[in-house]
């Protein structure tokens, strides 16, 4: 059998990522918080693949935890997938620590928490795969978002350093950098459509980047694009933007 | 927001809805009106567009599979192509299914489609075990042939105009293969036509493909093609590459010329008059579904599919007359497909009936319309009806006209008060 641990499984991006690997033949340990809520999702993917699914709890900001959670896997991951994130609300966080906090620690200090785990035990084991999904928010600081876009850009370095860390343990590391996604974290905003990804498009480019052992992945692949015209614009005229 | 149907008219403005639990659906419902539920956007005109839609796609989790029995239960988001992608490398296939594997269980429901075996097995009820339906109130009601039976024959074939269906139970049949023995059989006339479709009735599928725009003694020549599933035992099923038609075709590609050509090139390249092939299951059933957005040929104004069907007794008569009148119009189109039906059911508002029915697409343009409505009367004449699904300008009174039993939908739906709650274009259009 072969686990792929996903983090965060009650996301869109998550649950599309899950019957993707299950569908290519993994076994799958699905992590949240009140994964309760899972049961329905992995009985879903049980009858659509035949694979093994676990529903396990996790809360990745709880810190001292993270360590104990990972000790209780009988059977060590093959790879894991970090898919927790928090958009939060950049005015409200503007005023509000609190929320602050949450969109720092929820989308970098909780995942920096729980990958340090990961690491050290694949680097030990010389084998597996991390996959950490970034944004191209964290490509650019824009007046709108900065707040997830500045965790995000951290998480990117993060697993920049890690990714050059893991290389000569046979660990690979994967950043993956959505656009526009349509999903529960995105329902009512006004999202143009040729940019916007479906859940089950950015599972099959995480699938086979990861598969390839591709670094860094956008998606839609034409963000790339789009965030290499974005972050050369020089800051004296990014700053008048209203975006 | 603009969300289109299959044919890209009408455009109209709409704000769209998603749902993952039923309490988000409940609240959906509660607070606005004109709405109408929306699959996978394959029905070709208005039946799904409104103000206010549903997407149900996002509602999409398989419940329970029950191998002895081969009862599949399922969320009303769920595709075809799902289940055909987890069922038949297990052996299983859908009892009934249409030319896309493309559409939700809901779609499927509330067109009551049909499909190759409409003769033998009948509409996509029959493989209906129970569904469950949210009315405009919220309340959950389960329905089947037996419990709610009202509620069932309104709702396979409704449109989505009973409310939300939210799962459904529907059995699979056993299959040893992913490979279907085809005959094809080409003709030189209607008379031919007929004559072959009666010879091959005892075949589980049959379709035809007609040359609309043939004339004088060739009127109504075509390929038949018929078939059952082989016995090899190979069911290494996978979906091949897709073709993709990237964006809309100027619409003048699409002539009278280019649509000759096409049918001669089509019907020519059949030699003999009965010849054999074994081709896939994709091959088979959904050819069409190898070209994403195949619709995007005729053009950026878009489509429609005129879609009728008469009883047996007075179909030759009156396809006769339709193909005559069409081909005399030069409107014609690549796809314009026959097919023998069986029985009619009780449900309220499903297309089928014992006798032939003709499939024909054409593109939007200056005097279609007055052309289809030309049709309508020769339909109407020969006691047909139009089916609710292709269509997107069909007059009420042409409408009713078909549909005997009109009226306890109508009262159905008032009785429920959904005639305030869930409204598309074709409904007002034809008040239903």
């Amino acid at each position: 059998m072969s686990y792929i641990l996903i983090v965060g499984a009650k996301s869109d991006i998550a649950k599309a990522v899950a019957r993707k690997y299950a569908e290519n033949g993994y076994d799958l340990y699905l992590a949240a918080r009140e994964s309760i809520e899972l049961e329905d999702f992995s009985n879903d993917v049980k009858i659509r693949t035949q694979k093994v699914v676990k529903c396990v709890e996790l809360d990745i900001l709880d810190y001292v935890k993270n360590e104990v959670f990972y000790n209780s896997l009988k059977e060590k991951p093959l790879g894991v997938i970090l898919a927790v994130g928090y958009l939060g609300e950049q005015e409200k966080s503007q005023n509000n620590f609190d929320e602050t906090l949450k969109i720092i620690s929820t989308n970098y200090t909780g995942v920096v928490s729980f990958l340090n785990i990961i690491a050290n035990d694949f680097e030990k084991r010389k084998s597996g795969f991390i996959v950490g999904i970034s944004s191209v928010s964290g490509d650019r600081g824009r007046k709108s978002n900065y707040l997830y876009g500045s965790a995000k850009s951290a998480l990117t370095t993060y697993l920049s350093g890690l990714r050059a860390r893991l290389y000569k343990s046979n660990v690979h590391v994967l950043t993956v950098k959505p656009g526009f996604v349509a999903t529960r974290m995105t329902v009512g905003m006004d999202l143009p459509e040729k940019l916007t990804a479906q859940p089950i498009e950015v599972a099959e480019d995480i699938f086979q980047a990861q598969q390839k052992n591709k670094n860094i992945v956008y998606t839609k692949w034409v963000w790339r694009w789009i965030m290499l015209i974005v972050k050369s614009i020089p800051e004296w005229k990014f700053k008048r933007f209203n975006i | 927001m603009r969300l289109l149907s299959w044919g890209n008219y009408p455009k109209i403005e709409n704000l769209t809805f998603s749902f993952y639990k039923n309490s988000t659906l409940r609240h959906i419902i509660d607070k606005h009106n004109e709405l109408i539920p929306y699959g996978n956007g394959r029905s070709y005109g208005d039946s799904a567009l409104s103000k206010n839609i549903i997407k149900v796609r996002t509602y999409n989790y398989f419940l329970n599979f029950d191998k002895t029995n081969g009862l599949l239960h399922v969320q009303a988001g769920v595709l075809l192509s799902e289940i055909l992608d987890v069922f038949v490398p297990r052996g299983w296939f859908l009892k009934i299914t249409p030319g896309t594997k493309l559409i939700t269980i809901g779609g499927a429901i509330a067109s009551d489609v049909h499909g190759k075996n409409h003769h033998v097995d009948g509409c996509f009820s029959e493989s209906v075990e129970m569904f469950k339906v949210m009315l405009p109130d919220g309340e959950i009601v389960k329905c089947s042939k037996q419990e709610n039976s009202e509620l069932f024959k309104a709702t396979c074939g409704g449109m989505g105009l009973t409310g939300v269906i939210l799962d459904a139970k529907i059995s699979l049949k056993k299959i040893n293969s992913k490979y279907i023995n085809q005959i094809t059989i080409k003709t030189r006339n209607l008379k031919e036509t007929f004559e072959a479709f009666e010879e091959y009735k005892g075949k589980p599928y049959s379709v035809a493909w007609i040359d609309c725009l043939a004339k004088g003694n060739e009127l109504g020549k075509c390929l038949l093609m018929v078939g059952d599933f082989s016995d090899d035992g190979n069911l290494d099923y996978q979906t091949k590459n897709k073709l993709n038609i990237p964006f809309n075709f100027p619409s003048f590609l699409l002539n009278t010329l280019s649509v000759k050509v096409f049918n001669f090139l089509y019907y020519g390249k059949v030699r003999k008059k009965v010849s054999k092939q074994i081709v896939d299951i994709d091959t088979f059933f959904y050819p069409l579904d190898a070209i994403d957005n195949w619709n995007r040929i005729y053009g950026k104004n878009g489509f429609t599919q005129y879609q009728f069907i008469l009883p047996i007794e007075t179909s030759f008569n009156g396809l006769e007359e339709i193909l005559k009148k069409i081909s005399n119009s030069g409107k014609g189109s690549f796809l314009a497909v026959l097919k023998l039906y069986g029985q009619a059911n009780d449900n309220y508002l499903s297309f089928p009936m014992k006798g032939y029915s003709l499939a024909l697409d054409f593109k939007i343009e200056k005097g279609l319309f007055e052309l289809l409505d030309e049709l309508d009367k020769i339909v109407l004449k020969y006691k047909g009806r139009i089916y609710l699904a292709k269509d997107v300008r069909v007059r009420k009174e042409v409408f009713e006209q078909g549909y005997p039993q009109i009226d306890k939908f109508r009262s159905l739906r008032r009785r429920y008060k959904m005639n305030n709650k869930f409204n598309s274009l074709q409904s007002q259009r034809v008040e239903i």
